[in-house]
């Protein structure tokens, strides 16, 4: 609060007025740019033969716009995600495993812990799933 | 940093969980590497010793109370009750999951997510042995122990999340009808999660409170906190919406029918019994230990909850004419039901409760594991108006299902009776007589679908179209001759369980 007298900009949230500025900034030129598109531009509707197909590049568009996704990613993903969140929580133990009154204990712990997401790779890779078919 | 301290672990009284993750574990090897014709018998033996040896574990804890794990569990009388009640009924749940006479390699599939219909999805439909099934169960059976047990917010909902999963994907392992079972598993998994972020969003709410997520300092925080009385009634609605989810509780029931009719019927009376357990142990252990201070303010609205429940459960029963969504509305009136136990608020409505859990699972372990007997050459047969004159054809197994039929109806000599005896008695202590009311009305008014099974099966001819009843296999014979007699004997000499369950009503703080 203090050298500041305006409620909204002092205190807690007072860290959040520029982001409120550049917010009203952001509309106001937003507004600005489509208003003054609209007014100074030439407006003759015409309804040719292809305007609203989907693309107007020259193409006729052939096929539906739905596509198939390869989902095979989805698996190596999931696993990724797995492992990258295993080595997050190895972080805090390497800093702490080697403390007095730690020790094997720990180490087990975490090995208790690896193992157990390591199962789930090897019953993955049991039923292929790793292999790229 | 130098006070930082290895919390003290008391593996003997974690032992029934660490035993069931540890042959869930060994499941997924088996799966893995023992040959595909083999790993029948293998899964279904580690499975039963796992349940079995497990349950031993928590015979030998019978007498500890104990707080352990840094305060994340808590081993205590209702920890200890419930823990056995969810490993012997998991038990009969496994007996019939693990069936195979009726339908050649039982009623599973190998993989819950394949599109119903496509190519790799009816190879794996006439391919029969998939067992994937044992070690999902076997995880949810740990979550759920794991659940009763949790001692603070935290660890309860990873239990929540680690019995909810494996729940999700067993409910699509149905080997007929694929596409309603994957349509069940679908809503059951989307209409979870979001109860899962209510009761996460309660934690959230709880902890901006009494800034802590363990029960014993939520209950020394409701007496004074310089916080906002809204964050703690918010923080408990949500997590009461969370729970009541899982108890199939209305306004928070929809899923139940859609769910426990398109799941494979051994699973859906796994939900049945032991979901309801896990759920209800909870509920308990939050309202009783955690909350207890606040219960003049939450009992009115969790009041109305329990009677909206009860009519519910009641109202649309009757106009069921599918015997699984029948039963699913019967055990939404049964949540109804324990929750006039649970509002009780002492220790008559805590023995009550967990004596109405265990009665009520095995009644509806066997109900289930009859309906998996009518068969016709589609499968199971549950359209009522198919078991028209099934008395005359199939005499023991109707007045197998009638006396089970019976229980659920409240009628004396039956567990279905004592149970609700003792909650309505519980209640009626307590002075909550407007729950009784309504629980004795919702009573009569669901004793009606019953009957009109039981006229059908008796009453009416058989007709041309009238399913069979299959021989059933040693598995099933002993599931159904363990639940029957649990109904039976709980119903003439309710004595020693309901005094195991008093000794237990007590929870450590």
């Amino acid at each position: 609060m203090v050298g500041s007298t305006l409620p909204v900009v002092g205190g807690y949230l007072g860290s959040y007025a520029t982001l409120g500025l550049l917010l009203l900034v952001g509309l106001v030129f937003f507004g600005v740019a489509f208003g003054a598109n609209r007014l100074l531009r030439p407006a003759r509707p015409a309804s040719p033969e292809g305007k609203f197909a989907t693309y107007e590049c020259g193409l006729d568009p052939v096929g539906g716009d739905w596509a198939q996704a390869q989902i095979r990613y989805y698996v190596y993903a999931y696993l990724y995600v797995l492992f990258a969140v295993e080595s997050v929580f190895l972080f805090p133990w390497a800093v702490i495993f080697d403390r007095p009154d730690f020790g094997m204990v720990t180490v087990v712990e975490m090995a208790v812990f690896v193992g157990v997401l390591a199962l789930g790779i090897l019953y993955a890779w049991r039923k292929r799933v790793l292999s790229w078919t | 940093m130098s006070d930082l301290q290895l919390p003290h672990i008391n593996y003997a009284a974690l032992a029934p969980m660490l035993i069931l993750f540890g042959a869930a574990c060994a499941g997924i090897l088996i799966e893995a590497f023992v040959p595909r014709e083999r790993r029948y018998p293998v899964q279904l033996g580690l499975s039963l010793a796992g349940v079995v040896a497990a349950g031993v574990a928590v015979i030998t804890q019978a007498g500890t109370r104990t707080i352990t794990a840094g305060g994340a569990i808590a081993v205590d009388g209702p920890t200890v009750f419930l823990q056995g009640a969810i490993l012997a009924l998991g038990l009969v749940a496994l007996l019939f999951v693990g069936e195979r006479s009726l339908e050649a390699g039982g009623p599973f599939v190998a993989q819950a997510a394949l599109i119903a219909g496509s190519e790799p999805d009816r190879r794996q439909v006439v391919r029969p042995g998939a067992t994937e099934v044992y070690p999902l169960m076997l995880f949810a059976i740990g979550g759920m122990e794991l659940f009763v047990a949790a001692n603070d917010l935290l660890t309860m909902f990873v239990a929540l999340e680690v019995f909810s999963l494996p729940l999700y994907l067993m409910c699509a392992l149905a080997r007929r009808r694929r596409l309603l079972s994957q349509e069940a598993a679908l809503k059951y998994f989307l209409l979870g999660s979001y109860s899962s972020g209510f009761f996460l969003f309660g934690i959230a709410l709880i902890y901006g409170f009494a800034g802590r997520v363990d029960f014993a300092g939520i209950h020394a925080a409701a007496l004074g906190s310089d916080r906002s009385n809204a964050l703690l009634y918010g923080g408990l609605a949500l997590l009461s919406i969370g729970l009541l989810f899982k108890a199939a509780a209305a306004p928070f029931h929809v899923w139940t029918p859609d769910v426990y009719q398109g799941a494979p019927t051994p699973v859906t009376g796994f939900m049945a019994a032991c979901t309801k357990v896990a759920a209800f142990g909870a509920l308990l252990r939050v309202l009783y230990v955690a909350f207890d201070r606040v219960s003049w303010d939450y009992r009115p609205v969790l009041g109305v909850v329990a009677i909206l429940t009860m009519l519910v459960g009641a109202v649309f029963a009757v106009t069921q004419t599918d015997l699984k969504r029948l039963l699913a509305y019967s055990s939404i009136a049964n949540a109804g039901y324990l929750l006039v136990g649970v509002l009780a608020m002492s220790k008559d409505g805590l023995s009550s409760s967990m004596f109405y859990l265990v009665a009520y699972g095995f009644t509806v372990l066997a109900a289930f594991g009859t309906l998996t007997l009518v068969r016709d050459a589609d499968g199971e047969a549950n359209h009522l108006s198919r078991w028209a004159g099934l008395g005359r054809r199939s005499p023991v197994f109707a007045a197998a299902f009638t006396f089970l039929l019976l229980a659920f109806a409240g009628i004396p000599l039956t567990s279905g009776f004592t149970s609700k005896f003792a909650v309505f008695a519980a209640a009626l202590d307590d002075g909550q007589t407007w729950l009784v009311v309504a629980g004795v009305i919702t009573s009569m008014v669901l004793a009606f679908p019953y009957l009109r099974v039981v006229v059908m099966m008796w009453l009416s001819e058989p007709a041309e179209s009238t399913p069979t009843v299959s021989i059933p296999g040693v598995l099933t014979s002993t599931g159904l001759a363990i639940g029957v007699a649990a109904t039976l004997v709980l119903g003439l000499v309710p004595a020693p369980l309901l005094d195991l369950s008093t000794k237990a009503a007590e929870f450590v703080r």
